[in-house]
Order: structure tokens, then sequence, then C-alpha cells
């Protein structure tokens, strides 16, 4: 019953978030504030995860394509795996972490020193000004991360290829780009604007629900990646079967 | 109400508010004002900041009406709730400062929400809001950096930005130096006696109460059992109404 009344709850919200989404007037310059306080405070994680990635996935790649003799392959293989699924599926998940963490634990701080009810107080509408612009900024923010951490993938990918055979820079970024279409790179990139309002609606939710003061900051925060990431694996399958509805291989 | 009675700044009527099994307003009813100040005195856990959060409707009563200024406030639209709202100032029992912005950000936040000001106009406010609760050296600090006295008076300093005609104030002096608490207090009176603010103050505090209150309200176990000014609280045949003014020492 508890349950049943948490999950209508969460729909309540959520259905509140797309509403005062759309609604005038629009908190622009608070949004700008968290575009680039989980935006681009983000990319140094990202474009540093993106080309690890690149790397190891390039070094598996040819691990395999070089028992077939294939390695002229490995670009054009790395960069469909990257664009299609590894790149957004990673950075999804790793800014569920840092920034659902983040805002779970900021909105929950927030509530439980009644700076949310001081906001109320100043006559400023929070679920607008806290909860609406951290969503459209994660809408924003994650395919924009999403395409950075691909192309630094590319480029680990490039360092890994380089050191193994000594392919140049032109060559390899040519390969790659010659076998990625649009139904590859456009539809799997934008999938990740639903992880980002996944990510921002979770978390905001858990933070401004909370209680029990700084225990209650801390499961916040714990709670928003837990619920956040198995809940973008979960829209990942339904997205990816939708992609391949509209643009079947 | 007689016809030379100013008009009520905030009026309760029978308001009654429970969490859960626990009824912590009950049937509370007291008038205040317009210009007048009342200070709110009881134990702890009796419901006082519960009154000061109805006032400005960040909480709704379970029955009974809550006036302010006339006008119902559970019953106002989204926008008449801003409107009332940026008549009030709300000093939070724990100050509330923004932690994410500096302490003169944070007393700048409501003029730049809700006016049409220059920035330079809304800068030099700021500054002479922090220099009237002495915190003029402390504009570019972080409220992290402040010590609870402190952010106290930085949170009165933005609860005054807008000029409300109503100001809530959640223990002001508590937690303060004897000096300190003394000049908030004096604040409060100019407030009271020059501007003609509306002052509704939750305090522990009897010399505060004393200072600030033309009249106080006692509430115990969520009821107001005493009302009246400090003179004749300080009478009452309740016992622990006598027993709460009797205590001269500080919240």
């Amino acid at each position: 019953m508890r349950l049943l009344v948490i999950v209508g709850d969460a729909a309540r919200f959520t259905g509140r978030v797309f509403r005062e989404s759309v609604r005038p007037p629009f908190e622009f310059r608070e949004t700008l504030r968290q575009l680039f306080e989980l935006g681009c405070r983000s990319v140094p994680l990202i474009a540093a995860s993106g080309f690890a990635v690149g790397i190891v996935l390039s070094m598996h790649t040819r691990a395999s394509l070089a028992r077939f003799g294939a390695e002229a392959l490995i670009p054009a293989g790395l960069a469909i795996a990257l664009v299609r699924e590894t790149g957004p599926l990673t950075a999804g998940l790793l800014l569920s972490g840092r920034i659902g963490a983040g805002i779970g634990a900021e909105l929950g701080a927030m509530k439980v020193t009644e700076q949310i009810d001081a906001l109320e107080a100043t006559a400023v509408d929070s679920f607008r000004f806290l909860v609406v612009t951290r969503v459209i900024a994660c809408v924003i923010a994650l395919p924009i991360l999403t395409s950075i951490m691909n192309l630094t993938g590319m480029l680990g990918g490039y360092v890994a290829e380089n050191t193994a055979n000594g392919m140049p820079l032109g060559t390899y970024f040519r390969l790659a780009f010659s076998s990625i279409q649009f139904s590859d790179l456009v539809p799997a990139t934008l999938k990740t604007a639903v992880f980002g309002f996944i990510i921002a609606t979770v978390a905001s939710y858990l933070g401004v629900n909370t209680t029990r003061g700084t225990e209650g900051v801390g499961q916040a925060s714990t709670r928003s990646v837990v619920y956040s990431s198995i809940l973008l694996i979960a829209a990942n399958v339904l997205l990816v079967r939708l992609i391949f509805f509209f643009y079947p291989v | 109400m007689s016809d030379s009675d100013p008009p009520a700044a905030v009026e309760f009527s029978h308001v009654t508010k429970a969490f859960g099994a626990r009824r912590v307003l009950d049937d509370v009813s007291f008038r205040i004002p317009a210009g007048r100040s009342v200070c709110i005195l009881g134990r702890s856990g009796t419901g006082k900041s519960v009154t000061l959060k109805h006032v400005v409707g960040l909480m709704a009563p379970d029955s009974g009406t809550v006036l302010v200024e006339g006008r119902q406030v559970s019953r106002l639209s989204a926008r008449d709730l801003s409107q009332a709202r940026q008549r009030i100032g709300f000093l939070f029992q724990n100050a509330a400062l923004f932690d994410s912005i500096r302490v003169g950000e944070n007393v700048e936040f409501p003029m730049r929400r809700h006016t049409d000001l220059p920035n330079d106009e809304i800068r030099s406010r700021a500054r002479r809001l922090l220099a009237q609760v002495g915190l003029e050296h402390d504009y570019d600090k972080m409220p992290a950096d402040l010590s609870g006295g402190m952010r106290k008076r930085a949170g009165l300093a933005r609860a005054l930005a807008l000029e409300p005609a109503i100001l809530l104030a959640d223990e002001p002096s508590a937690g303060l130096d004897p000096i300190t608490a003394g000049e908030i207090d004096a604040l409060l009176v100019e407030l009271r006696d020059r501007v003609r603010t509306t002052l509704l103050v939750v305090t522990h505090n009897i010399p505060s109460a004393r200072t600030i209150g033309e009249s106080l309200i006692f509430l115990h176990e969520g009821r107001v059992i005493a009302q009246g000014t400090p003179e004749e609280l300080a009478d009452s045949d309740i016992p622990i109404v006598c027993r709460f003014m009797a205590s001269e020492g500080g919240g």
C-alpha cells in the first residue's frame, strides 16, 4: 500500500515536471546556471571516461578482428559500438552517479535546512526554480555530454590504433565516420535526453522529499543514484527497441 | 473590533493543525492589528514555528482560517500568494540562508526577484541592510563561513530586503551574545516604532519579548492559554505562564 502511495506521488511529481516545463515564465538564468553546474562541470569526467573507454574498446575490437585479418574495420566497428550504445549508456550511468547524487544531496540538504521553505517564503516557486531548471538542464546536457564521450572515445581509439599500427589521425577518423549513419548517431544520442529527464526527476523527487536530517540527505543521494540507474537501464531497453522499430537494421 | 482599531494584519480563527495523531495547533485564535508587535511565547514544541509558517502559507490549517491583511492565505491563487508573500519577511529559526550563494547575494535575492531596481541600487541596499545587522564586512563571505549568530543576522537582513509590511521572526536572538541580541531587539523596535512594521516574533527570551512585544501570546500544547501585555502575562495566575515570565534568562 505504501509503495502504491509513493509511486502515485512520484507519478504526480513527474506530471508536474512536464506541465511546469512548458509553462512561462521560464527561469532562464537559473537554468543556465544549472547547465553550467551539471553540464560543464561534468565534462572532465565524461571526457576522461570516454577516452579510457575508447582505448579499451579499441584493444578488444583489435583482439577480435585481428583473428580474421580485418584490422581495417577497427575504426568503423569502434565508432558504431560507441555511438549506438556504449557512449550513451556509459554517459548515462556515469552522470546518474555524478548528477543524480549531486541533485539528491543538494535538494535534500536544502529541504532539511528549510532553504526550500525560505525560497517559497520569498515568493519564489521552489518547484520551478529548483526542480524544473535542473530537469531542463539535464535534458539539454546529456546529449551534449554523450557526444563529447563519443568523440573522446574515438580519440582514445585512435591513440590505441596509432600505438598499435601507426594509423594516422585523418585516416582513422575517415574510416570511423564513413560507416556511421544518421540512424546510428542521432536517435542514440537523443535518447540520452530521456536519461537526463529520468536522472534529474528521480533525484529531485527524492531530494525535495527528504526527511530525518543529515541521515536523510545521505539516503536521498544514494537512492537517487540507485533508482535513476535502474530506471535508466530499463528505459534504455525500451528506447533501443523503439529505435529499431523506426530504423530497422 | 471597534471602529478605532486598526485593521488586522494577521488573524487566526480556530486554527487546528495536526501531524499524524499529534495535534500541534488546537483551536488557536488571535488577532494582530497592523503596525503592532506581538511575541509568541511557549515551551519548545508547542507550535510556535508552525504558527508562523501558517501566516506565510507554508502550511495550511486542517480547520479554521488564517487571514493575512484580510485575505485567507490557504485560498489564495498562486499569483496572489506570491504577492502576499512579497509583503512578508520571514526570518527562519536557523536563518535558512541559501548556502550556494554569498551572504550579500542572499540579501539581494528577494530584490532581484521582485523589483526592477538597478543593479547598483540593489547592491547598495544589500550592503546597507547588512550594515544594519552588523555584517558590513561579510558581504562576500559564504554562509558556511559565518557563525550561527551571524547567519541569523544575515537572515534578518534578507527578511527585511523588500521592506515588508509584516515581519515574522523565529527566535531572532537565539544563539546571540547579549550585546548582539540587544542590537537585534533595538532594530526590531525601531522597525515597529519608525516604519510601523507588523512584527510577529517567536522567542524564548523573556527580556526580548518585553522589549519587542506590545502584546504577548502564550502557546501551550498547541493552545493559546494566555494573551495580553507583558505586564498582564507577568501577573497571570496560570502557573506555567508565571514560571515562564519569571525566568529572565535568554533563549
